[in-house]
């Protein structure tokens, strides 16, 4: 109980903060080198991105720190008002929204271009911790558990309406502290493993996915050999799982692709995740590798190009040269990954785990629900974030425009995150109390 | 703790993340260091190899006066699957540049295509005009998969010795397989011909390559790991020739109007001081733009001036061949320099006469004289005396031994001079006579081999050579044009010409008595018109008679005018050899050509009262008509043999598509009933 006499900057989760400093100046120094032609131009260049960012960095740490100062109660009492705020932006956004890139999920004041979107990710996990941390919730009825969903999906829904798919699928993010307050294991099974075989069956070839599939059934079989003494049903429950899978990957979406799918739509998702069509995916007088995205197929030959250990800091001929679009936004993660390979890449996705299971650690240490609700919120965005990122520069999943946390340059998407990370660790700061 | 600990799920949801990390640093693994796909791919875009064409080497004569100058062009090159490839091609701007239409520039880039494929760079326009260069220069970031490369070309200030120099072209798909040129690329240039082939190596450098860093626009930005990777261009080495620029230039002046050769040698080193092959062409004909065009031109002339009379053509050497059966009688013994024949205008011995210009009594009382007047009974008797030598047993080892020594002479074979497609005239031996006259010969049938009629032929090149042979009394080095390579007289490449030739080893009291006769040639016989001044000329005329197939009938030409000569005869500088086709007597026209040479060679000017010959040279058309009838004979020949095998082509074909006809007409009549 002696933290409690320690002011709340002695209470603070310093660990989370250098994880988090050490992420954000990785990611200057990426945006840096990505737009570094020679050393003639000014360091201190407003103009230059990396300047830019390091200004967004010091706004951030100046909110962070308004919010650490505040009472951590305040969090809890504005949470479904920040909510209803956050849906009523998103509905403004439909009728003064501005369109940037195709998608029309911005507001524009004067210079600045601000994405409600962005914003409500930290409204609804306040919302959702206090409608999950209220007395009268029932988290095991269908009832509340609709209820949830509703408050996760109704934003989602209103951003896909903006044209913004990337951004809507990081709301699912939200089922993680749904599970972990109760919903059932089936949920979560069945979520990733229509996730994996979607994109597996896409990415592996078909014999081998069999086999892959196969071996996870017997795999099952044998883990679960206790169960199925006890109850043959666990038997076909798994063989009944596994026809589904084989026959999704080996009939249903060979079928559709052949057959139902128009020759663009299939150039369509396979350029998405930076491949050529297969060959038994083309169409007549369709022509055979052409269509690989050019940004997905640039950014892994930048990344593929890296080696062990790079080619050394400033030296990443692809980034350097802009071979890869959208290198200080999404496709961060070329730069690091060209100039510091595969140790400096590998250490880049550590320190994001790190900061991830520091932050589980910090939820399940929490006295009160909403903190813990809130904390496995942050942990599942970050975790959407740092995996769709990822998967899609590596060409794992198709391109959707998401940002990578504290690397990828912007405003909104660095400052979201510092705001998501200041009330967590405000909350955490309090985690003896129970904040209600 | 606590908490987390009694939590499965917290371990579920922390497990789930770092299985997601496992799956990307996989992934990693799989992109970054398994494949190696990616870094090849992205040196593919990024790294620009641009090769670095050293300046070739320059040629320059004995003097150091250059005979050609380098000169820097560009050539329009694509690699045709890099076009479009990263970023798409601005064909409006490059046909605007360029003056093409899109169906033009489609027909361009199928040519490339067929040429060299579609990874490798081809030619897309060779010595691009600077104009155009500077401006391609300017926006070729829009044009992925073209670049301007750097060629050296030549231009030639005195435009002489074309075909001595040779001319430079791309290289072939054919030369490509050849293992020479293993290290060249399609669209190098290279030496076709001349000492430009010969000297390739040597003229041609060491690539330099240089590699840049270029950006998605396709332009170099940075050199690449800072150059270390670079190497530079080394220029070719130079060659310096024995040849005399001015002698040459001033030998194809005198040949003009005519065809033949010219060709002077320094006897005391082989070296080739001049080679003229007329009609002669002005070699920046084969460079440039026009330069296929013109080749065409050129091969299409009834004169030939592509042609090298020098070392290609074959004459029968007539009278200038005395000075070699007078040599070879000698050193066999069949005579001394003291016998003489008692000719009476012609050679009766055999049967039918051989005639003889000259009847007075003497003109042949021995070797000197026979010589100075050119006695054809003499040297016919003086040709059989050797080779129905005693010694030898008879007329077929005798004529071998005949042949040993015209092998040895340098007759009958390429002599190896340094330039391409050198050819070896020829010299019978027994077996050719026994093929021709059915093993039934004997001296008769080829005494005026002895005055250099009949079954011989050599090139001006061997006649010239030969007489360095006699003037040097004994022996003679291959002839070449090449002196120093890069400064270095002793190059490996230089070897071969540093050999001492010392034909059968022959006695120089026999090369002195030869020497004199020609000298007596000169200042009694008839070559007068060669005497010089305070210069011991030794020389000899020749008139040859020639024949050649018109309307299938054997037709007498006029005569080939041919002259050898060297001197100064105690000291000989420089030896010569002319031949000017189907225009008269040696001494008519060979003769001056030859003496002028001599002339502006040793005293450097040509004097005043020579002037008119020198101008009637310069001024002479001897190019007769029926050389090109003869020519364009042989042209409609071959057009016509040609057609007749098209014609017969065509008749197989339209035969097996008429037999096709047939068949299916029966097959119709069998199977459906029908009747045509």
């Amino acid at each position: 109980m002696a933290q409690h006499r320690k002011s709340v900057l002695g209470r603070l989760d310093w660990l989370t903060v250098l994880l988090v400093f050490l992420l954000v100046a990785t990611g200057i120094m990426a945006v840096y080198t990505s737009e570094y032609t020679s050393f003639d131009e000014p360091f201190f260049d407003m103009q230059r991105s990396h300047m830019k960012q390091l200004m967004f960095f010091g706004l951030s740490c100046f909110i962070g720190l308004v919010i650490i100062f505040t009472d951590s109660k305040l969090f809890y009492s504005l949470a479904n008002l920040s909510y209803l705020f956050g849906i009523l932006l998103l509905l403004l956004t439909f009728v003064i929204g501005g369109e940037v890139k195709g998608s029309h999920s911005f507001i524009k004041l004067g210079s600045f271009t601000f994405q409600p979107g962005e914003a409500c990710k930290i409204f609804t996990a306040l919302c959702l911790a206090r409608f999950l941390a209220a007395a009268d919730t029932k988290f095991n009825t269908l009832r509340h558990r609709l209820t949830a969903a509703g408050i996760v999906l109704l934003p989602c829904l209103l951003i896909i309406l903006q044209n913004e798919t990337g951004l809507a699928l990081v709301y699912f993010a939200f089922f993680f502290p749904m599970y972990r307050e109760g919903l059932p294991n089936s949920i979560l099974l069945i979520g990733i493993t229509s996730v994996v075989l979607f994109l597996s069956s896409l990415l592996v070839e078909r014999l081998p996915l069999f086999i892959a599939i196969t071996v996870v059934a017997l795999l099952s079989v044998w883990v679960l050999w206790r169960q199925i003494q006890k109850q043959k049903a666990v038997v076909l429950f798994i063989v009944g799982a596994w026809l589904i899978a084989v026959t999704f990957s080996q009939l249903v979406v060979p079928y559709v692709f052949k057959n139902i799918f128009k020759g663009y739509q299939v150039e369509r998702i396979y350029s998405m995740l930076g491949q050529d069509v297969p060959l038994e995916f083309q169409k007549p007088g369709q022509l055979a590798g052409k269509d690989a995205d050019y940004n997905v197929r640039q950014s892994k030959i930048a990344i593929g190009s890296g080696g062990l250990t790079g080619k050394g800091i400033m030296n990443g001929t692809q980034t350097k040269y802009s071979f890869v679009p959208e290198q200080h936004t999404d496709f961060v993660f070329c730069g690091i990954g060209e100039q510091f390979g595969f140790i400096g890449s590998s250490l880049l996705v550590l320190l994001y785990l790190s900061l991830m299971l520091r932050i589980v650690f910090i939820a399940e240490r929490q006295r009160s629900t909403f903190s813990r609700v809130y904390a496995y919120s942050v942990a599942s965005i970050l975790f959407f974030h740092f995996a769709i990122n990822l998967s899609m520069t590596m060409g794992l999943a198709p391109v959707i425009g998401i940002t990578l946390p504290m690397l990828s340059y912007g405003g909104t998407s660095l400052m979201s995150f510092s705001v998501l990370l200041a009330i967590m660790l405000r909350l955490d700061a309090d985690r003896h109390i129970l904040i209600r | 703790m606590k908490n987390f600990a009694e939590s499965p799920r917290a371990w579920i949801i922390a497990s789930l993340f770092a299985i997601m990390a496992i799956v990307l640093v996989a992934r990693l693994f799989n992109l970054q260091v398994v494949e190696e796909k990616y870094e090849l791919m992205a040196n593919d875009q990024a790294i620009y190899r641009k090769v670095i064409y050293p300046a070739r080497g320059s040629i320059v004569d004995r003097n150091g006066k250059p005979m050609l100058y380098n000169n820097v062009t560009f050539d329009l090159m694509v690699t045709p699957a890099l076009v479009g490839k990263h970023n798409s091609m601005d064909t409006t701007t490059f046909c605007r540049i360029l003056g093409l239409d899109t169906a033009g520039f489609a027909k361009e880039m199928l040519k490339v295509v067929k040429k060299t494929g579609k990874e490798k760079p081809g030619v897309f326009k060779s010595e691009v005009s600077k104009e155009l260069n500077a401006r391609l220069q300017e926006n070729m970031y829009l044009f992925a998969g073209f670049e301007l490369v750097e060629r050296s070309t030549r231009s030639y200030p005195k435009a002489a010795g074309a075909l001595m120099l040779g001319y430079l072209s791309e290289v072939t798909p054919a030369m490509l397989t050849n293992n020479r040129f293993a290290s060249y690329r399609q669209g190098d240039y290279v030496g076709m011909s001349g000492l430009e082939n010969i000297y390739e190596e040597e003229l041609r450098g060491i690539r330099g390559v240089q590699y840049l860093v270029r950006d998605v626009m396709n332009r170099p930005r940075d050199a690449y790991k800072s150059g270390t990777m670079d190497t530079a261009a080394i220029g070719g080495k130079e060659l310096e020739l024995f040849i005399d620029a001015e002698l040459q230039a001033y030998g194809e002046k005198l040949m003009s109007g005519k065809m033949g050769s010219a060709v002077a040698i320094d006897p005391k080193t082989g070296g080739i001081l001049a080679m003229i092959s007329a009609p002669s062409f002005d070699p920046n004909l084969l460079t440039g733009e026009g330069k296929g065009r013109n080749f065409a031109e050129l091969n299409k002339m009834a004169t030939k001036p592509l042609f090298n009379y020098a070392t290609q053509g074959s004459y029968m050497p007539g009278s200038t061949f005395k000075p070699i059966t007078g040599l070879v009688g000698l050193d066999v013994g069949a005579i001394t320099p003291s016998f003489g024949y008692p000719c009476s205008g012609g050679y009766y011995a055999c049967g039918k006469r051989i005639g003889c210009t000259h009847s007075g009594g003497g003109h042949a009382a021995n070797l000197r004289v026979a010589m100075a007047n050119s006695c054809n009974a003499y040297f016919v008797d003086v040709f059989r005396k050797v080779v129905d030598f005693k010694n030898y047993g008879g007329v077929h080892t005798g004529l071998q031994k005949w042949h040993d020594y015209m092998i040895n002479f340098g007759f009958g074979h390429p002599l190896g001079v340094d330039i391409t497609g050198e050819l070896g005239g020829h010299i019978p031996d027994s077996s050719f006579f026994n093929r021709m006259y059915k093993g039934n010969w004997n001296s008769c049938n080829m005494a005026i081999i002895g005055m250099g009629q009949g079954e011989i032929a050599l090139t001006p090149m061997q006649i010239a050579n030969a007489m360095c042979l006699i003037a040097n009394k004994g022996y003679y080095y291959t002839p070449h044009f090449v002196k120093k390579i890069g400064g270095d007289a002793n190059h490996p490449k230089l070897a071969k010409f540093k050999e001492k030739h010392t034909p059968m080893h022959i006695a120089p009291d026999a090369y002195q008595a030869i020497i004199d006769g020609m000298a007596m040639v000169v200042t009694n016989g008839t070559g007068k018109v060669a005497k010089l001044p305070g210069i011991n000329v030794a020389g000899k005329t020749g008139t040859v008679e020639n024949y050649a197939m018109v309307y299938g009938k054997k037709t007498k030409l006029d005569n080939h005018s041919v002259f050898v000569c060297f001197a100064p005869k105690e000291d000989p500088k420089i030896a010569i050899a002319v031949v000017v086709q189907n225009s008269g007597y040696g001494a008519t026209w060979a003769g001056p050509v030859a003496s002028l040479m001599m002339e502006k060679y040793l005293t450097d000017s040509v004097n005043v009262k020579r002037k008119f010959l020198e101008d009637k040279m310069f001024n002479a058309n001897l190019i007769k008509k029926y050389t090109y009838v003869i020519d364009s004979m042989q042209r409609e020949k071959d057009r016509i043999r040609w057609e007749l095998k098209m014609a017969d082509k065509n008749m197989q074909a339209a035969m097996a598509k008429r037999g096709d006809t047939v068949l299916v007409d029966k097959m119709m009549e069998k199977f459906y009933k029908i009747k045509k």
